[in-house]
């Protein structure tokens, strides 16, 4: 009685090991990085970008059955990692490339400000760079010092390799180093959640993904609207990346084109980023 | 070759490459880490608090203490409630009740790791922000939430434990006078103390080896606490929040920042074996 | 001792004490437990199984993820029972208790020991990076392999040294070979433990997340090749809750694989009580 449930089991077992094997050399998602003809694309990298090239292929896909896009996350710095190595055929950044990534093919998608944000119901409309900065280093650390009612500050970063932590890094701290203090989260998404429920947080995330739970506050006087971050005055102003080890051609040129075109990037500003065009 | 050595031979394989498999992940997190350990030094990577790996800093030494914290902190909260269970389980009910609480304790082991985190976030998190103070986001958080995690391993490795110590241990205490706790407590609890330890020893291999529900709660920041209620960066967090976004030494140090954690475990899992074996 | 109290009157406040630890146990659970369901289980329609998500997770279904899962688990599953029923086979039938019985042992406690996060790394370096697989199932599949691999392992063993040694010598006398008597009567009766390792496996790949974000990606297309990235059911409910994408997507996830592990779980328990009690 046993033996034939027990070899059907086997055969059954054995049939999907070999179903599964069967796939092994089949098609290579997102290997087949510099593969031409192939009508699949890999991008990978910042999750900050992350969202908006979801929406973006899409509606690409969409508007081409038969192609498909997968979009990574991974972060900025493995993302370019990816795109030197070939793994993605795009690497998504949210941050300028060093000098030693500058041999790879940038192409400019969008600006995105960085906004400060804090709990709907917190009274605070600006901060001066002077004061953010001192804010991250941990010299003001009580709502007291920024004139309101006295309560500690719950400060919230990104982690250390975050695209979003470099620029800020880049544009508010200069040289001088983040208070080990703070909260640490490795998502806007995430940052902003905190936020949203916390009256007594400050934070920073990608303007693009400020919502009606959280509070953008003005930077030196100016709000990170879509106008002042296209005309650059307000301060915390980064550009988002895609970057490639050799310059896009097939179908990547041709999704690389509908983003730069008027649809894509009429997308990406219904998105809350401002477009480069 | 006659089938039944043949047959045997495969079996050695399969057992061979089932132990191979730990074997490969420790020479691959060795072979990953090391070098960072090499450079900057064993006694700075785990003495050291300051973590700034993008500019050259790698100090493990507050998330080393951080993890230590919030271990203790969960066995403080599920150590008695798990041998709670396991007493009143294996000596206090009726076989009737027992058969009915048994599995439903055990479903707490089968709640994912991100659920429990989840729940950590939207319910306890806000009660200690507007109750205690702090961000919410703390040591007492993750102290709890893992306190909660590690039940179902004390809970059934106790019960194991308590239930093998012979009844004529039992009925003599019993017929001594005692009462059903003085057994309990004077004869049982210490006849299956190694048991209990094993038990307790496991759990702290969970609480320190969990990840995503200590990264949602924790807050993550990498200073050492003053207080249960700042936050805090165990070092699995510290592995979770940035392998995605590392590239050379950055990356290494979160290998090395493994290796601390696979050495801890290891140490954990090696006495819990011992212990166990001394009875 | 003058504060010292009458043995029952201890006794009594110790039960009282240990009773009311249980109870709050209890209730944890059942918090936990009503919590998902009564803010999960209204979200979880036929369209939310069968719709793809769309706009991160926003809107829609979880199809993708459901099938992301199934690929993983399974794939997981094929790869560690063999080897891991195989090597409870070698630990009860074929050796006799040694050094390398135990080490084998020593070896599987020890991997049971190991957090996922450490398999996490350990996969991403070999087999994302090393050997090229990328993000993707494949990947994320041998490392969850390794990891239930000592739950099958210790299931299987204890299965198959329940039994009982008559039917073996019975066996033997009868002429048939040692291979044969387990092909056709041990494993036979040990297939409940066995399924029940098995089934605790699944129970814990589906609940997976750690291993999985590092090994398979999260990618929010169906999978369609082994070596595309897939984002599991758990994974994307990290990902819905932790970023605040959609809250009641997030609880439908949750209540989704909750029961689903649940489920399986009990019956995992089911089986391993009848098991023992036909053999006891």
């Amino acid at each position: 009685m046993g033996f034939s449930r027990r070899s059907g089991r086997l055969l059954r077992w054995g049939s999907l090991l070999l179903l599964l094997l069967g796939f092994l050399p089949g098609l290579g998602g997102c290997k087949g990085g510099d593969q031409a003809g192939s009508h699949s694309l890999c991008i990978a990298g910042s999750t900050s970008v992350q969202p908006f090239a979801e929406k973006l292929s899409e509606v690409y896909m969409q508007q081409h059955p038969g192609m498909r896009i997968d979009v990574q996350g991974g972060g900025s710095s493995a993302g370019i990692f990816a795109a030197q190595q070939g793994a993605a055929n795009l690497g998504a950044s949210s941050r300028e490339l060093v000098a030693a990534e500058k041999k790879l093919h940038e192409i400019a998608i969008a600006w995105d400000g960085i906004a400060v944000v804090v709990h709907p119901s917190n009274p605070l409309n600006n901060l001066s760079l002077e004061q953010l900065r001192q804010l991250f280093q941990g010299k003001i650390t009580d709502w007291r010092d920024l004139g309101l009612a006295p309560h500690t500050i719950d400060l919230i970063t990104r982690e250390e390799g975050s695209g979003t932590r470099e620029a800020f890094e880049h544009m508010v701290m200069g040289k001088t180093e983040f208070t080990p203090s703070a909260l640490v989260q490795d998502s806007n998404g995430a940052v902003r959640e905190i936020v949203a429920g916390d009256p007594y947080s400050l934070g920073y995330i990608s303007a693009g993904l400020v919502d009606e739970r959280v509070k953008a506050v003005a930077i030196d006087r100016v709000l990170p609207t879509r106008e002042n971050i296209k005309k650059q005055s307000y301060k915390l102003v980064r550009r988002f990346l895609l970057v490639s080890r050799v310059p896009p051609a097939g179908e990547c040129k041709a999704f690389v084109d509908f983003i730069l075109s008027p649809p894509g990037q009429q997308l990406l500003e219904a998105e809350g980023l401002v477009g480069v065009k | 070759m006659d089938k039944g050595k043949f047959v045997e031979r495969v079996l050695f394989l399969l057992a061979l490459s089932s132990i191979s498999s730990l074997v490969i992940i420790t020479i691959f997190i060795f072979e990953e880490g090391l070098p960072l350990i090499m450079h900057t030094g064993l006694k700075d990577f785990i003495f050291s608090t300051h973590w700034a790996p993008t500019k050259g800093f790698f100090g493990i030494g507050a998330m080393i203490v951080s993890s230590l914290l919030v271990t203790l902190g969960a066995m403080v909260l599920g150590v008695p409630l798990g041998l709670a269970c396991a007493i009143v389980l294996a000596e206090f009910c009726s076989e009737r009740v027992r058969r009915l609480l048994k599995p439903t304790l055990e479903l707490l082991a089968g709640i994912p790791s991100v659920v429990y985190g989840f729940l950590g976030v939207i319910w306890l998190v806000p009660l200690i922000r507007d109750h205690l103070g702090g961000p919410g986001l703390s040591l007492l958080a993750a102290s709890v939430i893992l306190g909660i995690m590690i039940l179902p391993t004390v809970i059934s490795i106790s019960i194991d434990a308590l239930t093998a110590v012979p009844d004529v241990y039992r009925d003599g205490s019993i017929a001594l006078g005692a009462t059903e706790w003085q057994t309990v407590r004077r004869v049982v609890l210490p006849a299956a103390s190694s048991g209990i330890i094993t038990a307790v020893i496991l759990g702290m291999g969970r609480a320190i080896g969990e990840t995503m529900a200590v990264i949602m709660v924790a807050g993550n920041a990498i200073k050492l606490p003053s207080s249960v209620l700042e936050p805090v960066r165990t070092l699995t967090s510290n592995i979770a929040l940035e392998l995605g976004y590392a590239a050379g030494r950055h990356r290494e140090a979160l290998f090395a920042t493994g290796i601390v954690l696979f050495v801890i475990i290891m140490v954990l899992n090696l006495s819990a074996t011992l212990i166990a074996r001394r009875r | 001792m003058a504060w010292r109290l009458h043995p029952r009157i201890t006794q009594v406040v110790a039960k009282t004490i240990l009773w009311a630890f249980t109870g709050l146990t209890l209730l944890i659970l059942v918090f936990i437990i009503v919590n998902i369901s009564v803010k999960g289980l209204p979200q979880v329609t036929l369209s939310f199984l069968s719709q793809d998500p769309t706009d991160m997770g926003r809107h829609g279904g979880i199809f993708s993820t459901i099938i992301a899962t199934v690929y993983l688990t399974l794939l997981a599953i094929a790869l560690a029972s063999p080897l891991g029923v195989g090597t409870a086979i070698y630990l009860t039938e074929y050796t006799r208790e040694g050094w390398a019985t135990r080490i084998i042992r020593f070896g599987a406690e020890c991997l049971a020991g190991v957090p996922s996060i450490i398999l996490g790394l350990f996969g991403f370096v070999l087999f994302v990076m090393k050997l090229g697989f990328g993000w993707s199932i494949i990947s994320g599949g041998l490392t969850l392999a390794i990891m239930v691999l000592p739950i099958i392992i210790r299931t299987a063993e204890e299965a198959i040294k329940a039994v009982p040694q008559e039917y073996r010598q019975v066996c033997y006398s009868l002429g048939m070979s040692q291979w044969q008597t387990i092909t056709r009567i041990v494993l036979p009766s040990a297939l409940p433990g066995i399924t029940t390792g098995i089934m605790l496996s699944v129970g814990r790949s589906l609940g997976e997340t750690a291993v999985l974000l590092f090994t398979a990606g999260a990618a929010l297309r169906t999978p369609t090749s082994l070596f595309d990235s897939g984002r599991t059911m758990a994974v994307h409910f990290y990902i819905l809750a932790r970023e605040g994408i959609s809250m009641p997507n997030a609880y439908g996830t949750a209540a989704i694989l909750m029961f689903s592990i649940l489920l399986i779980n009990l019956v995992a328990y089911g089986l391993m009580q009848r098991m023992m009690r036909r053999f006891s």
